[in-house]
Parts: C-alpha cells; structure tokens; sequence
C-alpha cells in the first residue's frame, strides 16, 4: 500500500510551515518531502552569501519571493574586516533577476551594493515590493532615485545605518504621484536634508504608512506637520530634537503627539533637548520600543520619561541612564524583554561612573521577562554574574562588554570566570553569549560544559591558552558562529577540532596565534571549508610558522570564491601569481 | 605583572600534553614570572615558532619604550611595517592592589597634558555607525554656529587625577565660573582620596567629609581646562562666555603638575616660539 501524501496535500500541510528551521528539517525527511518543500517555499535565507551561490538557490527555490542575504562577518560592524573584502550584492541580483524575476523582496545585511545593484532591481523585478539594506555601503541617493521611480508597488524602502553617498535629497521626488503602497521608510541614515514639500506629499498619499523614520536633517517643525498627515504611524524614528521652537509651535507639536494612537515604537531623538522630553509623554503608556542611545539626556530627564513607559518590551539607552535610572526602569517596565546600554563615550576613559553592574542587576530582578541583554559598562563583578543568572535563568543573549581589556572583578580582584560559569550554567536556554573583562581558560571549559544552547559566541582579551579553544569547540553542541579577537591560543586546538567546523556556519580569529602552516593543513583537511587567511602586511616570504593576522572559515557548497581582494589567500590561490586558478561551473 | 600565569590551571596541562602554556605578555618587561619555570612538553615545532616570533619582532606585549609611542595611533591603518605591528594592545603592568585603572593609559610624566591614548581598532566594539553618528554630534554642539546660540547641550569631558574615570557635563546648564566649580566638587568630593570608584556607593558613604573645595583651596588641586588650539590652561581668566565657547576638555590636575601652565590667553603667547 503507497502511504505516500499526493503533493498537493503536502503542499496544503507545508504552507502552514512558516519557520526556515522548520521548513530545512522537512526538506531532510525523503525526496518527495524535499521537492515539494523546495516548490512552495517562499522566502528564503542564505545567512552567508559565499555558501551557496545564486543559481543554485534560484534552481532550488522556483518560487522565492524573498530573499535575505548576509555578507561580510559579524566582526566588519567594528572595523576588523578591511574595505575590499567582499560580500557584494550584485551576482546575486544579477542571477536572480534572470532566474527568479517575480522575486518582491530582498533583504541585505553587511554587503556591497551598488547604484548598478540597485537600478538592476529597478530595472528587473516588477513585482518588486520591499528593500531593507542593513550595514550596507556602495551606493548613493542615486540608487534610491531608481527604486524610487520604477517600483511601482513599492511598500518598504529601509536603510538601516547604511553608508550612503549623499548627492542631495532630490531622491525623494521621484516616487511617483500613483505610488500609494508605501507602508515603511526609513532614510535615518542619510546625512543631507530633503525637501520637505517632498516628504509631505509621499507621506500624505501613503494611508498605509505605518513606520516612517526620518533622517537627522528633518526639524522639529517639519515633523509636526508630518505627524499631523500621519496619525496612523506605528514606528516613528524622529529627526534632530533640538531647533528652538516658539511657545505655539511646541503646543502643536504636543497636540500631533497625542494624535498618535497607534504609536508603539520610537526612535531617533538626536540632540534631544531636556525641555522637549515631555512632548512625548502622551505616547509613552503604548510603547513598546524605545531607542533613546542616540538622546543625550542625562538621568532624570530619563526617568522622567522612561516611568511613563509601563507597557515597554525593548529599550535601548545611553550609560546616561545610570543605576539609579535602570532602578527606575525596574520597577516601571515590567514588560521588559530587550535592554540594550551603550557608551556615551567611546573610549574606556570616558565610561560614566555611575552606571555599574549594579543597574543590571536591579533590571534582572524586577523585571521577569527579560530575554536579551547588551550591556557596556566599565567594570563588573562575579557576585553581580551569579545573581542575574539566578534572578534570570529564562536569559537567551548575554552581551556583556566590560570596557577595559583584562578587567578583573573590581571587588575581588578575581577573574570573571565564576560570574560567566553561573550565566551559563543557570540561563539554559542561552543561544548568544559575548564574554569580556579578565577570563581564563576556566570560563571556556565552563562555557564548554554548559553551554549546550549556545549558537553565537564572541571573545575578545581573553584565556590563555589552546585549551581555550579546545573547550568550546568539543564542548559546545549548537556552536554556528563563532568570533574571537586577540586570544593566545595556537593550532593545536584548532586543528584537532577540524570536523566541528562543518558544523558551523563561521569561525573568524584575528589577532591570535594561528600559523599559516596550519590554515594551509586545514584548507587540505577540510575541502567543504574555505578558510580565508586576510592579511594587509604579509611578509614577503610566507613560512609555515608565521603567525596570520586574521582567519575567516566557513562551510560552503560554492568552493572558492572567485571575487577575493589580494589581501585574501585561500589555498586554491598561487601564492606567487596571487590570483586564484580554479573555476566554478 | 601578568595575572593568568599565576592562575594557569596545571592539571589541565598535564591532561593534555601538547596544548602549550603560552607566555601572553611574554616580551613584556613587566613580567616577573620566567616562562622557563613553567611545565612546557613543548615540541620542537612550537619551541620554533616562539623563535619565529621573536625573529620576526612582532611583539605581544608593550613596547619598551616611553611616550612618544605611545602617542600613536596604533589601531588605525597608518602605514606602519611589518615590524613593529602589534598583535596585542598596550598593557602596562597593572598594579591591582591600589585600583588605580589609569594603569591601562600612559602615565603623564612630565607632560603637562595627558598622553593621548593608545588606540586599539575595534575596541570598545561599538559600530562605526554609532561612533561616527556620536561624534558629528559632539561636533555640532561644540561648534556653534553664529547667531544660533543655545543649541544643544554642550557637553564637555571633565577627568580628574587618580580618579578612575571621567564625568560629563554640560556647560550650558552653568551661568559662571562659581557654579560650575561647585558642581565639579560635588561630582568628585568622592575622589579625592582615589579609592571611591572601586567601592561604588558604599565607598562614598565610607568616606570621610574631606572635600574637594578644601583640597583645592589648599592649592593641591586646579581646575584646568583644554581650549580649541590644544592648549591646557587655567580656568577662571577669561570670560565666562569666552570660556564656554573655547573649552574642549576639563581637567582637575594636581597642583604640582599645573606649574607652567598658561594662565591666560593673553599669556599664551610667552609660551610659544
């Protein structure tokens, strides 16, 4: 008897399969189950863009609308990874536009892309509906010129602090009179003005707008008149908070706020001035996301503020916020599930004093939802460790950066080996973890032993030896991606542990003590891995033993990349004619 | 001195024979601990590469040297050669037991202004976006535009000697000289004796009623402040609009480290060549 499901009916059972994790277990079940899974789905994920490439996807997914791609490494966001690396958009857009021409969105983080990139969508996908561009750089208000008057159906056009050449806000004007499906735009990263009469006259069509997010240059007085054409937004990222305005314009102002019913997530503030803080008062009970880490606002003005937002889920502040501030937090945001706390300065030196472990702790008691946690701060304790993983074992991200390289607990002296054991040990449901003050190697076999969930892992300034290594990659079971900088450890530990790395979307290590002997034993080991050994000083003959700068090793199924800059090796590239001979079909 | 080679953990290298204890600030005149003490089954191909290390002069701890390269920048792609890349960032022997965390930074000496410090690329990790969005905004509020004047905050960094950190405030919030003095001494009363900001709140409860206004009356402390040529002098000569208008930086620097300092303006001109 053939208990085989017909298609049609595992078809009818997977489109309520939402989930990629899902859909990717189901792909593995048999052939039939992988076909009709490739056929129906329809928003696909290369979260590293040089693992598979473009016409595979497109052969395996006829019928992708949406596609998300990632780029360059994790570790790009803080300068490590040189210009020139990679992760370039267009072979990408230029297979699918041949391939997958209904394709509607297209999402990009940490890649290149450029005005060509961008006219080629203009040009190809005419059912094209969305753009979000995260940590993207390449192009300029050129490009957005295009999409702006080809895409007819455009609802989401969203850079996300992309790095954008800036030749003038005229982009703006060329959506055209009949584009009326506008529901997301953010252009917060853009550095010059646009014109306002532009912005109100898209803004006025749009009755779908739902999250607008202007860029720095819009004042305070535009930004009445558009909330006054857009009551209905639900995501508002404000513009410069700081023009002075005459007693009438701020009585208008706060009037257009209240108008606001819909509102549940702010943003922006830039040069917020105390005396506007309560202009937004009105829509603080229905927040639920708040991101003041640009609102130089000092702590009571934040408190202020912040004891009004009883319904906030996700809150990114300032070390402004001090622990008195965070106390606050504590006992009005019950809802709280994100906190995110960065440096009002850059430096190490320039860390506020009065926001400590302290106000983490306070915020890990009070408030039982808690869930991702990011936190900058000058110095931390074992005690304060133990006590937040005991008051919040439900934690999944734990992004601790303790400012100082090497900074012991500051009341024992000790390392904070104890503190990260009980964080792993206590939050079992931990999926990303970012380590930082003085650890040993202790904290990695802890991390190793307990760290079952853990998916995402960044180390820097720490350990002390190969044994490091070694812990996290036998022990940790879920280990995907994982970024260390300046650790003593050398290949031993790394090429002991081979096979762990197909098991793992990415490994990147900078300034360790990895030889080019051992990447160039891995790259032959490990055929499914392209171990990209980047080096902007190499010496002029390279010894086996020579120490690389910095390694990044994924898994792939495209082989070697064909677009690698001359800083870049891999073992398929000639060391003496620097320039890679083998072809992809 | 370096604290991990003091708590290396000896079973696990007895367990793991051929995972090599590796001496991490080991060019370091600041270590005290003679890595040839250390258990090392190190095998003849490690030994060697530790000699490549040496041979290629990539160095793995601080420098020998005094201030002036310490001045560098040396995080960011300047041209630098191979040679004197460094695979790890200044540290100076950290001396625990007095907290001092200036440790990390150099060490004024002589120089009447603090050494600039030692950069490291990446560190802290915050996103070039929000360093670059952070410091275009410093510079739109401290540099006014004319006829705009009330623009913003104008936050300025205010760091004292031996206190482990630095403060912020804006100087718009202040209408004279008295008044921000007296905040500064309200901000670091606690200070004074250099131990609070380990200790937090407790510390400050904990300390004795000695007040900054005192010490500073007593010439032990100046107030000074960094104008927008570079130069450090002392606060109170000018007027206070000029002052607002000039100031990048203050300082609250011993008494003994101030001689020499330019009192005015106008006396600045004596200094110069």
């Amino acid at each position: 008897m053939d208990l085989r499901l017909p298609s049609k009916v595992l078809e009818h059972i997977f489109s309520f399969v939402d989930s990629n994790e899902d859909r990717n277990s189901v792909s593995l079940v048999c052939k039939s189950w992988f076909e009709t899974e490739r056929l129906t789905r329809k928003r696909v994920f290369v979260r590293n863009c040089y693992a598979v490439t473009p016409a595979a996807v497109a052969r395996r997914f006829p019928e992708m609308r949406s596609l998300t791609l990632k780029g360059k490494p994790h570790f790009a966001d803080y300068n490590l990874v040189p210009d020139g690396w990679g992760g370039y958009a267009w072979p990408w857009i230029e297979a699918m536009a041949e391939k997958s021409p209904a394709l509607e969105e297209l999402r990009l983080k940490r890649m290149v892309v450029t005005d060509e990139c961008l006219e080629k969508i203009a040009a190809s996908f005419k059912e094209f509906k969305a753009l979000v561009l995260t940590s993207c750089e390449g192009f300029s208000t050129d490009g957005l010129a295009a999409i702006a008057v080809a895409c007819r159906n455009l609802r989401e056009l969203e850079l996300r602090e992309c790095i954008v050449e800036d030749l003038g806000g005229d982009w703006l004007s060329y959506f055209p009179e009949t584009l009326t499906s506008l529901v997301s735009l953010d252009f917060s990263c853009l550095d010059s003005e646009v014109k306002l009469s532009d912005l109100e006259l898209l803004v006025s069509r749009s009755p779908n707008l739902k999250s607008l997010k202007l860029n720095r240059d819009v004042s305070l007085d535009a930004l009445g008149s558009l909330l006054r054409l857009a009551p209905q937004l639900v995501e508002l990222g404000t513009g410069s908070f700081s023009d002075k305005l005459d007693q009438e314009a701020v009585s208008k102002l706060s009037q257009a706020f209240t108008e606001l019913k819909e509102l549940k997530s702010l943003s922006g503030l830039w040069d917020v001035l105390p005396e506007y803080i309560p202009l937004l008062y009105s829509v603080c009970p229905g927040l639920t996301s708040l991101n003041l880490s640009y609102a130089t606002v000092q702590m009571p003005d934040l408190v202020e503020l912040l004891s009004r937002c009883s319904n906030l889920q996700k809150l990114w502040v300032m070390d402004l916020i001090e622990d008195k501030g965070l106390e606050a937090v504590a006992s009005s945001c019950k809802e709280l599930r994100e906190l995110r706390v960065f440096p009002s300065g850059a430096d190490v030196d320039e860390t506020n004093v009065a926001l400590t472990e302290q106000g983490l702790v306070s915020v890990s008691e009070a408030c039982p939802n808690l869930e991702s946690v990011l936190y900058f701060c000058a110095q931390f304790t074992n005690e304060a460790l133990v006590t937040i993983a005991r008051n919040r074992p439900n934690l999944k991200c734990v992004r601790l950066c303790v400012m100082e390289p090497f900074a012991p607990d500051h009341k024992t002296q000790q390392p904070l080996d104890e503190g990260f054991k009980a964080i792993v040990e206590g939050c079992k449901g931990l999926q990303r973890l970012s380590v930082s003050g003085l650890l040993t190697d202790k904290a990695f076999e802890y991390i190793g032993t307990h760290g079952k969930k853990l998916r995402m892992l960044s180390i820097a300034f720490a350990g002390d030896s190969d044994l490091m290594l070694h812990h996290l990659l036998s022990g940790c079971e879920s280990l995907n991606k994982l970024e260390i900088r300046d650790c003593p450890f050398g290949d031993t530990a790394l090429l002991e542990n081979a096979a762990k790395l197909e098991t793992m979307r990415s490994l990147w290590m900078s300034s360790c003590g990895v030889s080019f002997g051992a990447c160039k034993l891995l790259s032959q080991k490990m055929p499914k891995l392209n171990v990209e050994v980047i080096d902007e000083h190499p010496l002029k003959t390279r010894p086996d033993s020579s120490p690389v700068e910095k390694i990044y090793i994924y898994r792939t199924l495209a082989g070697p990349r064909l677009d690698m800059p001359e800083f870049v090796w891999t073992i398929h590239k000639n060391p003496e004619i620097g320039v890679s001979n083998l072809a992809i079909e | 001195m370096s604290y991990r080679l003091l708590s290396v953990d000896k079973e696990g290298l007895a367990t793991s024979p051929g995972l090599k204890e590796r001496n991490y600030l080991g060019l370091s005149d600041c270590s005290s601990v003679d890595s040839s003490t250390l258990p090392n089954a190190v095998p003849d191909s490690d030994k060697k590469s530790s000699l490549n290390f040496k041979a290629t002069e990539l160095r793995l701890g601080l420098p020998d040297s005094q201030s002036p390269q310490r001045e560098t920048d040396f995080g960011l792609l300047s041209p630098r050669t191979p040679d004197e890349k460094l695979l790890f960032p200044l540290l100076p022997c950290k001396d625990h037991a007095s907290g001092n965390k200036r440790g990390y930074l150099a060490k004024s000496g002589s120089n009447n202004a603090p050494a600039a410090k030692a950069q490291v690329v990446g560190w802290p990790p915050i996103r070039s976006y929000r360093k670059n969005t952070m410091a275009s905004s410093t510079s739109k509020n401290t540099n006014e535009v004319d006829g705009k004047p009330g623009l913003g905050a104008l936050f300025v960094k205010v760091s004292m000697d031996g206190a482990p950190y630095l403060r912020k405030v804006d100087l718009r919030t202040y209408t004279c000289y008295q008044h921000l003095s007296s905040a500064l001494e309200k901000m670091f009363s606690c200070f004074t004796l250099g131990q609070c900001g380990l200790h937090g709140a407790h510390g400050r409860e904990r300390m004795s009623e000695v007040k900054l206004k005192d010490l500073l009356h007593g010439s032990e402390f100046v107030l000074t402040y960094e104008d927008k040529d570079g130069d450090w002098m002392l606060v109170g000569d000018v007027p206070w609009e000029i002052f607002t208008e000039t100031c990048r930086k203050l300082k609250i620097m011993k008494g003994s480290d101030s001689i020499g300092l330019a009192p005015s303006a106008v006396e600045k001109s004596k200094y110069k060549d």
